[in-house]
């Protein structure tokens, strides 16, 4: 009969487990990292970045300067699209944009929640490659999330920032990567007055 | 036009409908077909608008946001915007955009610094270029964000009050009135401020020799000029020049905080304010006002009385005789006064307010001409031409003599004096024109109402109190196709397709001359003032007075006051307002009858009660607040309340008290019979307590104990010894700024624009008026009041209380999640995100300043609205607690940008919004660590001290002593308490 | 142990199963207890409909407000858990002090306690004002990398009560394993058999089990005697850590567990003179019994009436200025007469036990108690609000009024505490068989042995 309390400790348990995983479930988010987004128009930055080799700052022309690395306007698209592929069918939207002046409305990809204020700038002449947290863009046919963006991850770096620190002249190039990154980075936070202490206030991202 | 029953397919979506609901409902309308074809045929060109493309013209409203995500793209119209020269020009997203404009008020124009974030404007700062703003706003300029995005603005032409019309309508009617060459047309409209309409006006009367023009302003604030018509023969602008002047003496004038030029007055009193040097200010008037607030002496006495003072003390100066007798506190006091005066001469300065008939303005210019004051600290600059009285516009529609009423920007309906008697009139009428940012109780009286474009959607200009011109600039596309009143009038004189923009500029090209006009232009529209257009200064003669005066009412008389927040009511459905505590009396959302301590005591009166007012035949029930410092002989109450359709926020919220005004408009009414009803209402008040208590919040001395004494005046009681560290490290570090204020109780006004700053700039929520009640109001920083001393006569001490910042914060040690740490700027952070609400910070502050969402107060539904927040502050959730964070996003924007540029924070980098909307710079914020910045210099005043400094909480925040200048020869006497 | 005299004479083993598994095991249960039953049910129902009204609206519906951040919610929480205390004082320190006469008595004080231990639950959840996140005081590896705030109160008071639920229940449970048994073999019906039977995790009264059984519980009760202290003095620096005059002070710690001890034998008496009346325990629950009970009552008012003193006298002994006000404002306050009502009820009331007659009648036990139990309730409220409602700045002033939402909030948890308890005694057994048996035993043997 001693199996009954066996039974009742079992119980509890597979109970407490099977809560466990549907809370799991419940709490993921949209688009998991590495799953490609998809979008109104098919953009490639493999083609782009990868074979064009045309810099990031070309169409995200504020990522020095502002929060926000900017999205390109409909009118940056044509200044090439003018003249090339005009034709190609999955440009259309492109050009119905372009002629009836609506917006394109892409899909985020990158989505912080609104308590967190994220800054580009500060980031970049700083040392932050864009690869440390978008990834090889330069690889990807269509555009996934390449990192978690959860706190943890963020902190992670802002804990010890020499593990991602390049120097200024390399942020936007996605393939390079230093002899030593911990050499690297250790120097780069004495050059560039990386405050270190203030990296992990609450204040630095939450206002 | 569209048949009626559409129409009321709409209304009868819409009927009953209040609040978040109401807001649902119109979302939905909004892709009602009914709707959809009323907007195509309303508002072509929006229609065509990029961000048309889904819901119609509340979805163009939210198109104008220019945050949400990527489809930032309705921007300002088509014209070409100068951004200010001094600020960053870029159209960055995420970067705030600075653009120099102008808001009038009180019919008169106040430079200022419009912050736009992707195209919306969210915040108003001074323009310290502007002769009446010097940098610093008044409520009215901060709440105008709010009239902007405010969802109940009018959104359609509209005929016969109900009936949507469309503006070749309008068209066709304009076109009538000039075949009839304008005979039968009156044009109704208040002071206007800006040159431009007053020359469109001109020419309206010109061409259409039938015309007249009508002035009408629910708040009258020509009895100055009028003064002055009687004492120099012509009608005059008066300018105090408090920077010039030793001894002030104000009867019934609220210089320092209402009517034009108020900001340039507080600021010039100020800085002759500073000890060792300090003015001596006297005030003589009913109700307490932010000036008397600062007097040295406060004489309250009733408006009616204050004539029998002024001809008083102009006896003993030697002109004219004296009045009725006065009770010997008074006559002493005016003995004094007058003793003063004599030894000021020309550094004295004598004012009366517009509650005064002209002819005590008359006798105050002459006592001031007898000092030797005028061309000194008092200017005069020739006043422009207005309309004429509304009175006689009244009889004459009354005698059928008006054909056609044009009625630009005014709300008659309401705000006349015998508003009754006009909305009547009115429906006589065989044609009526409104136009208004509201279908008010006038527009749906009205046979035709146009849509008002706000100050901030439209080109215009206007001049400031001392007659400089500045251009008015559009920040935005009109939310609801509304027309600025420049197009409305061109219209009228047969102009097809009128442009604000060529009419303003037309105008002043005219006035400037061809010769560099292209490059003046932009000059002006970057420094937000046109150079050399400051009236010049007269200098008048005085005449030979011969005044006549009336028997004055007998018994207590009724004050009728512009509302302090509210003005005459033409912002009452603006929420901010509404909840923003008036001045000193603390009371919001509503007016209450200001009842002196003594009379209530005659009349068994308590707060609450609720009496009836009656007088000339008409009574009103309003409830009573008993407030120190209120003449006894007086009761005071407010314009602006009672509207009955203004919007879903002010309709039937407090009582409209038009009925008891004198058909002439005078702002007092007698004799007054005052009677409980026994009926008790709810204050709504943010402050309950009236004393200190014997705890001493505020320090106080005297000019005199200041300059005997040596080294600190009030002693330091902070604990020396302590289990905490002295100075905590991670708040000391070097080379690293330690934010810190200074509150300066000595230029404290007491006039909520710091409070009203904060909650634009931090997207703090308004609670409604039962939650204020609770005493759950959420301003960050709120103004506290003391009075002290005999309640007939106090000491009126204001005291701004934000977040301290402490050191030693108990906020932080209590807190079970860590949603409130310290940063290593020595901010005080709080966490949304993290907070869980579990309160224990908010027992355990001791300034008690933190404010709690209990309930869901931000209002995320409305889609408008969210046009106007400020996309750098998060938006609170239900359930989390907050407060003032030194304006961390400022700080956080200033940060970023010196680390971008690889160097130190500057000093003055940083202004708080409470800062730069200070009229008088009572608070200083900036780097403590620095010993030459600004906020350390005060900080080392011998005036400085902490809150509660014996609870060792360290505070970033540090207030200097309030000092008073009192005359010796009235200290003698109980009426004053040192 | 000697546990001679604390029955009624010649009470055999025997007959103490039968009585006590008679009212458990029987079909049908009296009217009065249904119309109990359907009573506290409408008040589960009342805190049913508060609390989703308060997830929906938000705390906002209460009376709290600045600067009364706090009301009734921790008020309640305070009274509710003080209450268990008792409770477990009885069943696991008399237990270890091998006082017999605990016996007859541990079983239902101890089902009190869990119960109250519950009800108390609810409230600092439900008092905050995202209760969803309450598990963010409890430390766990998130993605966020954040811990709690270990010097505050409020995350200490959170594990406090989650560890004395834990041994609590427990221990309650643990000792109710060989009464279960009991009732399986006793019981006729099937389904019956099955349910206690699973309840009683397979106990079959061999001696390796007994011996098991009575060392565990020596060590819960080992753990639980710490607790009645810790977990108070935890509940005592949840105001004491804040610096408003009249929280700020080292005595409430003490203060706080005599108070709990003290609300908790009333509530023993409260709940303990109708059981015994209703099962007919005259014989088990005997007059001693209720004797103790009340000296114990009475010391703990006793102790509650020198802290009140000594509060007082620290006011102005201390001569600090916002002290003497919290003082003053406590006698002649807004909440004054809250005030006075917690030294009528918690002061003057207990002073009839000194007489013996009173400490043996249960029907002025029952009274006194009841006045007890509410006079606490009274006094948590005025410590909580007197100091909040006048902070340091008279700007800041200002007043809690209690919405009907807050007193739905206290009815409900009274009625889901009855609902709890009234479902008890229909199916478990309301005092310990095998202990009393026990008891009964050695009281047997001791007749006996008189006679030889």
């Amino acid at each position: 009969m001693d199996f009954v309390a066996r039974l009742v400790v079992l119980g509890v348990i597979v109970v407490g487990v099977g809560l466990f995983w549907i809370w799991r479930a419940a709490s993921a988010s949209a688009h998991p990292v590495g799953s490609a987004v998809e979008q109104p128009i098919p953009f490639s930055h493999k083609h782009h970045v990868g074979d064009d080799g045309i810099d990031c700052r070309y169409c995200h022309a504020s990522v020095e300067t502002a929060a926000t690395a900017g999205m390109p306007s409909v009118e940056v698209c044509m200044s090439c699209h003018s003249q090339l592929y005009t034709d190609q069918p999955a440009l259309q939207p492109l050009i119905e944009a372009w002629q009836s002046g609506k917006p394109i409305r892409w899909q985020r990809v990158h989505d912080l929640p609104d308590f967190a204020y994220f800054d580009h700038s500060v980031h970049v002449n700083n040392g932050v490659g864009c690869v440390s947290c978008h990834g090889r863009v330069d690889e990807m046919p269509l555009t996934w999330r390449h990192a978690s963006l959860n706190m943890q991850w963020c902190l992670d770096c802002h804990r010890d920032p020499a593990q991602a620190l390049r120097p200024r002249d390399k942020v936007f190039d996605l393939a390079w990567q230093p002899a030593n990154q911990r050499a690297t980075g250790t120097a780069l936070i004495a050059a560039y007055h990386v405050p270190m202490e203030r990296l992990t206030e609450c204040s630095t991202c939450h206002r | 036009m569209p048949s009626l029953s559409r129409i009321d397919e709409l209304r009868r979506l819409l009927a009953d409908l209040r609040g978040p609901a109401l807001w649902q409902q119109l979302d939905q309308l909004a892709e009602h077909r009914a709707l959809r074809e009323l907007v195509e045929q309303q508002f072509p060109h929006l229609s065509r608008a990029p961000a048309m493309d889904r819901r119609g013209f509340l979805r163009f409203a939210a198109a104008a946001i220019g945050g949400t995500g990527l489809s930032a793209c309705s921007g300002p119209p088509p014209e070409r915007i100068v951004p200010q020269q001094r600020l960053p020009e870029t159209t960055v997203p995420g970067k705030p955009v600075f653009y120099a404009s102008t808001l009038t008020q009180a019919g008169s124009g106040i430079g200022v610094l419009v912050e736009t974030h992707g195209n919306r404007p969210t915040k108003i700062e001074g323009n310290p270029g502007h002769p009446s703003s010097l940098g610093a706003t008044g409520i009215h300029a901060q709440a105008a964000i709010m009239d902007l995005w405010d969802p109940d603005r009018s959104p359609m032409i509209l005929r016969g009050g109900t009936e949507v019309g469309a503006w070749n309508g309008v068209l066709a009617e304009f076109a009538k009135i000039r075949q009839a060459g304008g005979d039968g047309l009156r044009l109704m409209t208040p002071s206007i401020a800006s040159p431009t309409l007053r020359a469109q006006i001109e020419t309206l009367l010109d061409e259409l020799p039938g015309a007249r023009w009508h002035r009408h302003d629910a708040v009258d604030l020509s009895a100055a000029a009028e003064g002055a018509r009687i004492a120099f023969g012509q009608a005059l602008q008066p300018q105090y020049r408090l920077d010039r002047a030793e001894l002030i003496a104000l009867f019934d004038a609220d210089l320092l905080a209402q009517g034009p030029g108020h900001l340039r007055h507080a600021r010039d009193f100020a800085k002759r304010r500073e000890p060792p040097q300090m003015n001596r200010l006297y005030v003589a008037e009913p109700s307490p006002t932010p000036s008397g607030s600062l007097a040295d002496h406060r004489l309250p006495i009733g408006g009616e009385r204050v004539a029998e003072l002024v001809r008083l003390l102009a006896a003993k100066l030697g002109i004219g005789d004296t009045g009725a007798a006065l009770d010997p506190t008074a006559e002493r006091w005016i003995a004094v006064l007058a003793e003063d005066l004599r030894a000021a001469g020309p550094a004295a300065l004598v004012a009366a307010g517009p509650a005064q008939p002209p002819s005590v303005h008359a006798l105050v210019w002459a006592i001031n001409h007898r000092l030797g004051a005028v061309g000194h600290t008092l200017q005069f600059i020739a006043a422009p031409r207005q309309g004429e009285p509304y009175a006689t516009l009244l009889s004459d529609m009354e005698d059928g003599k008006v054909e056609t009423l044009l009625m630009l920007d005014v709300n008659p309906a309401y705000d006349a004096p015998q508003s009754a008697r006009f909305a009547e009139a009115l429906q006589r009428i065989p044609r009526s024109v409104h136009s208004g940012l509201y279908t008010d109780e006038t527009a749906r009286l009205s046979h035709w109402h146009i849509p008002l474009a706000h100050a901030l959607e439209c080109w215009s200009d206007a001049e400031a109190h001392d007659g400089s011109a500045s251009l008015q600039q559009p920040m935005i596309a009109p939310l609801y196709g509304a027309r600025p009143a420049h197009e409305i009038l061109a219209a009228l004189l047969g102009d097809p397709r009128p442009q604000a923009r060529d009419i303003v500029q037309a105008h002043w090209r005219q006035r400037l001359g061809d010769a560099g006009f292209d490059t003046r232009w932009h000059d002006s529209l970057r420094q937000g003032l046109i150079e050399g257009t400051a009236a010049a200064t007269l200098r008048p003669a005085l005449r030979e007075l011969d005044l006549q005066w009336p028997p004055p009412l007998p018994g207590p008389v009724l004050e009728i006051r512009p509302d302090p927040t509210l003005w005459d009511g033409r912002q009452a459905n603006n929420a901010w307002l509404q909840e923003l505590p008036k001045p000193i009396a603390l009371n919001t959302w509503g007016n209450l009858a200001w009842v002196g301590a003594r009379l209530a005591q005659q009349y068994d009166i308590e707060n609450g009660d609720v009496l009836r007012l009656s007088t000339n035949g008409a009574s009103i029930e309003i409830a009573a607040l008993v407030l120190p410092g209120q003449a006894q002989d007086s009761l005071t109450v407010h314009l602006g309340h009672g509207r009955r359709a203004a919007g879903r926020i002010a309709s039937d919220v407090g009582v409209d008290v038009a009925a008891l005004r004198p058909a002439d408009g005078a702002w007092r009414s007698g004799p007054l019979t005052i009677e409980k009803t026994g009926e008790r209402r709810i204050l709504a008040r943010v402050q309950t307590q009236d004393g200190m208590e014997g705890r001493e919040p505020v320090r106080r001395a005297t000019l005199a104990e200041y300059r005997q004494h040596d080294g600190a005046l009030v002693e330091d009681e902070t604990p020396q010894h302590s289990f905490y560290d002295a100075n905590p490290p991670q708040t000391r570090e070097p080379g690293k700024p330690a934010w810190g204020m200074s509150v300066d109780l000595n230029a404290c006004l007491g006039c909520m624009n710091c409070t009203i700053a904060c909650q634009s700039e931090n997207n703090i929520p308004t609670v409604g008026r039962e939650q204020v009640d609770l005493g759950r109001a959420m301003h960050w920083i709120r103004v506290d009041r003391y009075f002290e001393g005999p309640a007939e006569t106090p000491e009126i001490l204001s005291q701004p209380v934000p977040c301290m910042h402490c050191e030693h914060a108990p906020c932080e040690l209590v807190c079970p999640v860590g949603a409130t740490v310290h940063d290593d700027e020595g901010l005080n952070v709080q966490v949304y995100n993290r907070c869980v609400g579990t309160r224990f910070c908010g027992n355990n502050c001791p300034y008690s300043v933190r404010r709690f969402n209990f309930l869901q107060y931000a209002d995320r539904d409305t889609e408008s609205l969210r046009g106007g927040r400020n996309p750098d502050v998060t938006v609170r959730s239900r359930g989390v607690m907050e407060k003032c964070s030194f304006c961390i996003q400022r700080i956080s924007a200033a940060r970023i940008q010196a680390e971008n540029e690889g160097r130190e924070i500057g000093d003055g980098e940083v202004v708080t919004a409470c800062q730069s909307a200070c009229p008088t710079q009572a608070i200083t914020f900036g780097n403590i660590a620095d010993k030459d910045s600004a906020v350390s210099k005060k900080k080392a005043s011998p005036r400085n001290y902490d809150l509660l400094a014996e609870l060792n909480t360290r505070p970033r925040t540090s207030y200097l002593a309030r000092l008073r200048n009192p005359n010796p020869a009235l200290e003698t006497n109980g009426e004053d308490q040192a | 142990m000697n546990g001679e005299g604390w029955l009624a004479a010649g009470t055999t083993p025997g007959d103490v199963d039968a009585r006590i598994a008679r009212p458990a095991l029987a079909p049908r249960f009296g009217a009065g207890w249904r119309i109990g039953l359907s009573v506290s049910l409408l008040g589960v129902l009342v805190l049913m409909l508060t609390v989703s009204v308060l997830l929906t609206v938000g705390v906002g519906i209460w009376g709290i407000t600045r600067p009364a951040y706090w009301g009734f919610a921790i008020a309640n929480y305070v009274w509710w858990i003080g209450i268990g205390m008792g409770g477990t004082f009885i069943s696991t320190a008399l237990y270890l002090l091998r006082q017999p006469w605990r016996n007859s008595l541990s079983r239902y004080a101890e089902t009190m306690t869990v119960f109250a231990v519950c009800v108390s639950g609810i409230f600092p959840i439900l008092h905050l004002g995202r209760p969803w996140f309450f598990y963010w005081l409890f430390p766990y590896p998130d993605t966020m990398n954040v811990w709690p705030q270990w010097r505050s109160a409020l995350f200490w008071d959170f594990c406090a009560i989650l560890a004395y639920l834990l041994v609590s229940v427990l221990f309650w449970y643990v000792s109710m394993l060989p009464d279960l048994a009991t009732l399986r073999d006793r019981a006729a019906g099937r389904m019956r058999r099955v349910v206690y039977g699973f309840l009683a995790l397979g106990w079959q009264g061999e001696a390796r089990e007994w011996q098991r059984l009575e060392a565990l519980t020596r060590i819960i009760a080992a753990l639980g005697v710490p607790l009645v202290f810790s977990v108070h003095s935890m509940v005592a620096l949840d105001l004491s850590e804040g610096l408003l005059a009249g929280w700020h002070t080292t005595i409430f710690p003490p203060f706080f567990v005599a108070g709990a001890l003290f609300s908790g034998f009333a509530m023993a008496l409260v709940i303990g003179v109708p059981l015994r009346k209703r099962f007919r325990l005259e014989a088990l629950i005997t007059e001693r019994h209720l004797d103790r009970l009340a000296i114990l009552l009475l010391t703990g008012g006793l102790v509650v009436a020198y802290c009140y003193a000594a509060e007082i006298f620290m006011a102005y002994y201390s001569m600090d200025e916002y002290e003497l006000a919290v003082t003053r404002f406590r006698f002649t306050g807004l909440y004054a007469p809250v005030y006075w009502a917690a030294i009528v009820c918690n002061v003057l009331a207990i002073q009839p036990l000194w007489w013996a007659r009173v400490r043996r009648s249960p029907r002025w036990l029952f009274w006194i108690g009841l006045s007890v139990v509410f006079g606490m309730w009274c006094e948590r409220i005025m410590l909580v609000l007197s100091s909040e409602y006048r902070p340091f700045l008279p700007a800041a002033w200002g007043r809690f009024m209690p919405t009907v939402w807050d007193w739905a909030m206290l009815a409900g948890s009274i009625g889901l505490f009855m609902t709890m308890l009234l479902l008890f005694v229909r199916w478990f057994p309301v005092v310990s068989m095998h202990e009393t048996r026990q008891l009964a035993h050695e009281s047997a043997q001791g007749s006996r042995e008189a006679q030889a």
